[in-house]
């Protein structure tokens, strides 16, 4: 039996998934380095969080839901900074 | 419903895994990008994995892929300046 949580859960998680496929779509698929890297980045954020948000409903404790959201934010900083420094080393030539 | 997280976890592997084709034909900063996107679809794929299975410790997994996920790209960036010769190390 499904319950209301799990078809969250299920939405969620589908639409996480889908980021990635997008995500990766665009990394092949998109004309320069720069419109790949904004591909990438939506995968990164908006794909794990979709995720994360989708199994914190099923998740044991309210430490292990945490956890999650703290992945998901550890991404979220990593990407931000990788991204700045690939815009960079892009910017000055660096093909 | 745990097929279906395990299922989900398969599909964003594969995506990814197709992903990967980036790096044999890209530039450099190409390739590094299609790396992090592995690594961002293993912590995801981790995570779902963990919580379908319910095997202990590997949501800790997940937590160190995410911890260390920045590190190659810095890494490798510098290395890149490096060879410009203005290396901020």
């Amino acid at each position: 039996m499904i319950t209301l949580l799990d078809l969250f859960s299920i939405a969620a998680i589908g639409a996480g998934a889908f980021f990635f496929l997008a995500g990766t779509v665009g990394l092949l698929r998109f004309p320069d380095a720069l419109t790949r890297m904004h591909a990438l980045a939506k995968a990164d954020n908006l794909g794990l969080g979709l995720v994360a948000l989708g199994l914190i409903p099923r998740a044991e404790s309210a430490l292990s839901a945490l956890k999650l959201i703290v992945i998901w934010a550890l991404v979220l900083l990593s990407a931000a900074s990788t991204t700045q420094l690939i815009g960079r080393a892009l910017r000055r030539g660096r093909k | 419903m745990n097929e279906l997280l395990l299922a989900a976890a398969g599909l964003i592997l594969f995506t990814v895994a197709v992903g990967l084709a980036r790096v044999l034909r890209g530039s450099e900063v190409e390739r590094l990008m299609a790396v992090q996107l592995l690594g961002t679809g293993g912590i995801a794929a981790l995570l779902l994995i963990a919580n379908a299975t319910s095997v202990p410790g590997v949501e800790d997994v997940a937590l160190g892929l995410a911890l260390l996920a920045a590190f190659a790209t810095i890494a490798f960036v510098n290395l890149l300046d490096a060879d410009q010769g203005d290396a901020e190390a």
